[in-house]
């Protein structure tokens, strides 16, 4: 308290002032841009905005019309279909991956790189060439699998291969930055214990269960929120690759806002479709807090 | 090294996961130097038509629109770094009413996702007449959850940086602005190169802000650009592969220059989200 006066004194003049002074110019572009747009758009939720005519208040009709809307059903179902595909295969390729690549051998920096590589690509980028990639006639994966006699399907023009085509490509974009989150974590293990573990008999795959695992489960609980958050949001993949087709296979929840607010321009509905993927990301992440809690023993 | 005997199989599991990870680029760059017609017929381009980028680059519209992710994403940064440093330094330093109210305030945007906010903002930014200009691409950033991590991540430095440096400062009779601009700042430069690649990162991949925002091609940011880039006679994958091989290869060079920093910026980006 006395060292609290003293540099209050030493810097004479208002520091309240100035303070807000400092923080304005990002203070107030944050109410403009996003508390105000967050407001207005939980407002926008129980409008009817068609395209051509004025906005009209109709309370909560947007989102019982969401939960009746077939379509909504279908989109919500490859969110999950995506999310679900997705997740699980990325943290574990990543793990297994910072497991590999744990120890020093020779040219180790060499394969990280090479995992890495990917994220630091732009995702237009890397969906294009994809898109490229898995052309049906000619393209260089059914190229590959020419060379040994296979006539290759048409990946993305096929009901049942699109998604899970979209999802390998999305998990082999970022799994680079998941394995390198676990790589520093597995790092950060007191070799001590694993010292232990060997004195005590322990076989490797006990050590990585008893030891490894727990000790980096809060490194792996915060990538999968993440991941999960970030699978739930998908959509410049779905744009680029498969516009949410083959007829609506690869339709997600964010093309489909994009779509109802800047194609058939319903901005009301969208809005109520945003505050939707709002609601259940925060009870995704509650869930997952929640089981982190329950599952994670050790925290620093 | 000596390679042991386990290492074998580890070495072949890496190799195959590497490759899945670099072909795609390699192919990129080979079909980005075929024949128009053999693009889909060879697998290694030969004879090499180097023309194929002095065609890109001849294209206008391409041209324009990597000069506007460039400089978008160079205003941008200059942006986020000024106002989310000056931000920073008053959260960690000074002591005014209302700063941890503030600060909550800010950071529980982070939390919000930018879908939520777009449609709004598309007819804000409509009513403004700023539809079709660069300035909800420089503003939005700056002032959203990008520019919210910003200030995050400025307070958690300047917190480390001894007050006594400070406060011999102000002896020395230095206002709070020169404090902040001629110390802190230039002792800032750590956090600052790592905020700075991974802000100029997140705008390079931006896609659906202009993807909204913008309408005409001469105008757009290089992911929209490419991911319309076909013409009459369809996609020209020759011209395609060789514009995203140029819209790759600024990226692998800070990469390649800047590993650590380049981690440690996307590490912290993924904390964000």
């Amino acid at each position: 308290m006395v060292k609290f006066k003293q540099r209050k004194k030493a810097f004479s003049g208002n520091e309240n002032l100035t303070g807000w002074l400092f923080i304005s110019p990002m203070f107030i572009g944050f109410l403009i841009f996003m508390l105000g747009p967050l407001i207005y758009a939980f407002y926008m939720s129980f409008l009817e905005w068609p395209l051509l005519g004025d906005a009209r208040f109709i309370g909560l009709n947007n989102y019982q019309n969401i939960i009746n809307d077939q379509e909504f059903r279908i989109v919500l179902k490859n969110t999950f279909i995506f999310t679900a595909g997705l997740v699980p295969l990325n943290l574990m390729l990543a793990l297994g991956l910072a497991l590999l690549l744990k120890e020093k051998m020779a040219g180790i920096g060499l394969f990280r790189t090479a995992i890495f590589v990917p994220v630091v690509t732009s995702l237009v980028v890397w969906a294009i060439i994809w898109k490229y990639m898995l052309a049906p006639e000619s393209g260089f994966i059914n190229q590959l699998l020419g060379l040994f006699g296979i006539q290759g399907p048409a990946w993305l023009l096929d009901n049942r291969l699109a998604m899970p085509s979209v999802i390998i490509v999305s998990v082999l974009k970022n799994v680079g930055l998941n394995m390198i989150l676990f790589l520093t974590a597995l790092q950060q293990v007191p070799h001590s214990l694993y010292e232990a573990a060997a004195l005590d008999g322990a076989k490797r795959w006990r050590t990585f269960w008893h030891i490894t695992f727990p000790m980096i489960m809060p490194t792996v609980f915060m990538t999968m929120i993440i991941t999960t958050i970030g699978a739930m949001k998908i959509f410049a993949q779905i744009y680029v690759m498969t516009r949410g087709g083959p007829g609506t296979s690869t339709k997600v929840l964010v093309y489909y806002i994009w779509e109802k607010a800047f194609r058939h321009f319903e901005m009301g509905y969208a809005a109520a479709l945003a505050f939707v993927l709002f609601f259940i990301l925060l009870v995704f992440t509650l869930i997952l807090w929640q089981l982190r809690k329950r599952w994670v023993f050790h925290e620093n | 090294m000596r390679i042991k005997g386990s290492h074998v199989i580890k070495y072949i599991i890496l190799s195959i996961i590497s490759l899945l990870m670099i072909i795609p680029l390699i192919w990129m760059m080979l079909t980005s130097l075929k024949e128009p017609a053999r693009v889909f017929t060879q697998f290694f381009p030969w004879p090499i038509r180097w023309e194929n980028y002095v065609e890109v680059l001849a294209n206008t519209v391409f041209l324009r629109q990597y000069l506007n992710s460039i400089y978008i994403g160079i205003v941008v940064t200059v942006g986020t770094i000024i106002f989310s440093s000056m931000a920073g330094y008053a959260f960690a330093r000074l002591n005014f009413f209302g700063r941890d109210f503030a600060f909550l305030l800010l950071l529980s945007m982070m939390m919000i996702p930018p879908e939520v906010t777009i449609i709004p903002l598309f007819l804000f930014m409509r009513e403004l007449g700023w539809i079709n200009t660069h300035i909800p691409l420089i503003l939005l950033p700056i002032f959203g959850a990008p520019g919210a991590f910003g200030v995050f991540l400025m307070r958690q430095f300047f917190l480390t940086i001894p007050k006594e440096l400070e406060e011999a400062a102000k002896i020395d009779g230095c206002s709070r602005w020169k404090v902040y601009w001629r110390l802190m700042l230039p002792l800032a430069v750590p956090a600052i190169s790592t905020l700075t690649i991974f802000t100029f990162l997140q705008n390079w991949d931006e896609f659906l802000n202009p993807l909204i925002f913008i309408n005409s091609r001469e105008l757009m940011t290089l992911p929209v650009g490419l991911s319309l880039f076909t013409d009459e006679t369809g996609t020209a994958w020759h011209h395609l592969m060789g514009a995203t091989t140029l819209a790759t290869i600024p990226l692998l060079i800070i990469f390649f220059f800047a590993q650590k920093k380049f981690i440690e910026g996307m590490t912290l980006g993924s904390v964000k989200e």
